[in-house]
């Protein structure tokens, strides 16, 4: 393998860095809840279903809740003392409530139930659900053994239709091409909307929704094409924006293999408010830990506003902080997919070098996580052919530096979304050169001080400086400056800041030390 | 040795009121394509794709390519003839007028006829959340080597990001009492962005405040001509530089 000469005491002031930067997150979001941990945590308690106009029961209860200010014991502690007091199945009490003939919040009021005797209450579903997400954890564990996935990296690719049905179609196909990996685009601006959509959908822009009904009827799709192919299809989704903790849930129980969950994403791309974003990716980290389902970060996404070339340090600070903040809940380094990518403009000389010296330093940096490796997008135009070319060159780079989940680039990137034919291509493009360069990283090395060892130098030497001077100043007033991404959020703005609930001395969500417990007695 | 002139004059010009395909010779009108038909490979989806396209017009096709993709589909790369002809002088484009200021002359000018400097607010709409041409514009690093408006001591900018509602671009850009409005529409999916456009105009009509705005719509499947018949004033394509934006509004404002 080749390897570059890197300074550990670099390595190390960065790691100690993203744990000062990660214990100002945890002084900032301490004491805090928010209204889609708690309706993840409804649907944990087995809460399901919605009103005639489809609003979900659990946004019904959440919002009965937030109304008469008993959000800050959490929503479980309500959800019991109804339960118990009332004497209904959960079925029936949701019914009621989902109909406008109960109200979660008068019913808890009025059970007088002491919160030790609801906490035990809670214990059997609490129990119950968790015996269930692990579960599906061993199904998942059982079937890669029978059925192993293909040699890594993996071939990613996306399917966005739309329609559900014509994505499992176009998922099949991908899957005999070649792809070991397919991830369902999010319809545009689902980030945004604060419930999670149900049932099986066949219209969105820009991809499918993400429901619990189509994650299944995607992941029946692809065990299908396992058996008939021997080989384990990994299925990936958004847990992102306003609903991440829903989503980890839902995706955590259809055996979703792999999440995108960056801590830092929905701040910067799609302005949704700092403490919400952290305080959500904490809970939903979490569930993804317990659930054995890889994060991917999305690093990748700053270089598509800011420069690849000068900017490249901010890609490094990012992963040791999303990697801090991602141990915090749990995830230990196999489960954190930490992204960058292939953005360098092509025009540059010899700018091949320099990103293999940051796919290379990358590798080296986080030599236990599965990096995701996301491809040209900001210099791809209409030209099909040198797209095709630099496609190739970043599968090249990947095939060097051993990187994990390589999300295949279109020739088509700058002009629609992939038809049939172009993701057929691109995992052609892939498959040549795994095949027919993928020894090459045991027997190259790269020169001492050549151009490519200075420029991981440098770009770790910016990355230590950058992360100590935001350990300095605090994670806040870095996104407040804009030294992620150029992009600059205030930490009291930002969609679904009215989410955000602090909490009282009786809150109580029986999954957290449920789930942390349970992952660190695994970890020792 | 024969004089250049005389091999100038030895190649054939061509007739621009009839152009066809140029492949490796003139009016030979080859034509690459690249598609995909829904049925199983093999000579009989060869032949389906050969028939498409002579029911198109186009002729001597032939597959040189054609791979299954699954069980159901079949990818072709053909080569053909086109018989057909364009007149390419009777061809008029529209395009946005006065975009030939530079960096200096448009500053000069916005300070020697403007009470103050111009103010423009920017977004990009509905459902969109790609910023990369509504950054390139407006950001201080810019695009192409040029500078975006916000480097401009000219001008005042306020760039709103992604996915912004319709009425929140109006309601920032009366709160702002902004000069113009820049929206960029990268990424859309069955003409979206047409919709979107036409509700923006018509929420402002309604609300009497069209005359206040020169209003800019931008983005890879936007032209000049589209953009007026959608009521803007103007509309920029890809490739477009944050000066080109910029001296038309200097113009536009400043001097209309």
């Amino acid at each position: 393998m080749p390897e570059l000469k890197l300074d550990a005491e670099e390595i190390k002031r960065c790691r100690e860095a993203a744990a000062t930067i990660a214990d100002g997150v945890d002084d900032f979001i301490r004491g805090h809840t928010t209204t889609s941990v708690e309706r993840a945590v409804l649907r944990l308690l087995g809460v399901e279903g919605a009103d005639d106009e489809g609003v979900p029961t659990v946004n019904i209860m959440v919002d009965q809740l937030k109304e008469e200010d008993m959000l800050s014991e959490g929503a479980a502690l309500p959800l019991a003392a109804a339960l118990k007091s009332s004497g209904l199945e959960l079925d029936e009490l949701t019914g009621r409530i989902s109909r406008g003939e109960e109200n979660l919040a008068q019913l808890a009021r009025d059970a007088e139930i002491s919160p030790a005797e609801l906490r035990k209450f809670l214990g059997k579903p609490a129990g119950k659900e968790s015996l269930e997400l692990s579960r599906v954890r061993d199904q998942r564990n059982e079937l890669q053994e029978r059925y192993p996935p293909g040699d890594r990296p993996w071939k990613y690719v996306i399917v966005a239709t739309g329609n559900i049905y014509e994505d499992v179609r176009q998922a099949r196909i991908a899957a005999r091409e070649g792809a070991d990996i397919i991830a369902v685009i999010r319809s545009t601006a689902q980030s945004l909307l604060d419930y999670v959509p149900r049932g099986a959908t066949t219209e969105g822009y820009g991809g499918t929704y993400a429901t619990r009904e189509n994650f299944r009827i995607m992941r029946s799709a692809l065990d299908e094409e396992m058996e008939e192919l021997g080989r384990y299809i990994q299925l990936v989704n958004y847990c992102s924006g306003l609903c991440m903790p829903e989503i980890a849930v839902m995706g955590a129980r259809e055996r979703l293999d792999m999440m995108l969950n960056d801590a830092m994403y929905g701040i910067l791309f799609r302005d949704i408010n700092m403490k919400r974003t952290f305080i959500d990716q904490y809970f939903s980290r979490l569930i993804n830990a317990y659930s054995g389902i890889i994060i991917n970060t999305g690093e990748d996404n700053y270089l598509t506003t800011a420069d690849a070339l000068e900017e490249a340090h901010t890609v490094i600070a990012s992963q040791f902080i999303n990697e801090e903040l991602a141990f915090r809940s749990c995830l230990p380094p196999e489960q954190i997919g930490l992204g960058h990518a292939f953005e360098l403009d092509p025009d540059l000389e010899d700018g091949f070098l320099l990103e293999l010296a940051q796919a290379q330093l990358v590798r080296q940096l986080f030599p236990g996580s599965p990096l995701k490796y996301m491809p040209p997008t900001r210099y791809m135009t209409g030209d099909i052919f040198k797209g095709h070319l630099l496609d190739a060159m970043f599968n090249l780079t990947a095939a060097i530096t051993g990187q994990d989940i390589q999300l295949l680039g279109m020739l088509t990137e700058a002009i629609h979304t992939p038809f049939v034919q172009d993701r057929a291509l691109s995992l052609d493009n892939a498959g040549y050169i795994f095949n027919n360069a993928g020894g090459l990283k045991e027997e190259i090395d790269f020169s001492k001080n050549g151009r490519i060892q200075d420029r991981a130098d440098k770009v770790l030497g910016e990355a230590v400086d950058m992360m100590e001077e935001i350990a300095e100043e605090g994670l806040v007033s870095a996104l407040e400056k804009g030294r992620f991404a150029s992009i600059s959020r205030s930490p009291d703005e930002g969609k679904g800041a009215d989410g955000v609930i602090a909490k009282d001395d009786s809150y109580f969500n029986p999954f957290t030390t449920l789930f942390r417990e349970e992952l660190e007695d695994d970890a020792i | 040795m024969m004089p250049s002139e005389s091999i100038d004059e030895r190649i054939t010009d061509f007739d621009r009121e009839s152009i066809k395909p140029y492949g490796d010779e003139p009016g030979d009108g080859m034509i690459q394509l690249g598609f995909t038909l829904p049925v199983p490979p093999g000579p009989k989806a060869d032949e389906a794709a050969v028939r498409l396209l002579e029911k198109m017009g186009l002729e001597e096709c032939d597959v040189v390519h054609s791979r299954g993709l699954g069980d159901e589909f079949t990818f072709f790369i053909i080569y053909c003839r086109c018989g057909e002809t364009v007149n390419y002088e009777e061809i008029e484009i529209a395009t946005v007028p006065g975009t030939s200021l530079s960096y200096e002359e448009i500053n000069e000018l916005i300070a020697e006829r403007s009470p103050r400097p111009l103010r423009v607010v920017g977004a990009c709409t509905g459902s969109d959340a790609h910023t990369v041409g509504l950054d390139a514009i407006m950001n201080m690093k810019g695009y192409a080597g040029e500078y975006g408006l916000e480097r401009y001591p000219q001008f005042e900018t306020w760039n709103l990001g992604s996915q912004v509602p319709n009425e929140e671009l109006i309601r920032k850009a009366v709160e702002v009492d902004a000069d113009a409005i820049l929206i960029s529409q990268v990424v859309t999916q069955r003409d979206i962005h047409l919709k979107n456009l036409t509700e923006f105009v018509e929420l402002l009509e309604a609300e009497g405040r069209r005359d206040e705005f020169v209003l800019v719509v931008g983005g890879p499947r936007i032209g000049h001509e589209l953009a007026i018949e959608l009521g803007f004033d103007a509309g920029f394509g890809a490739d477009t530089r944050p000066d080109e934006v910029a001296s038309f509004l200097a113009n536009e404002l400043v001097e209309g």
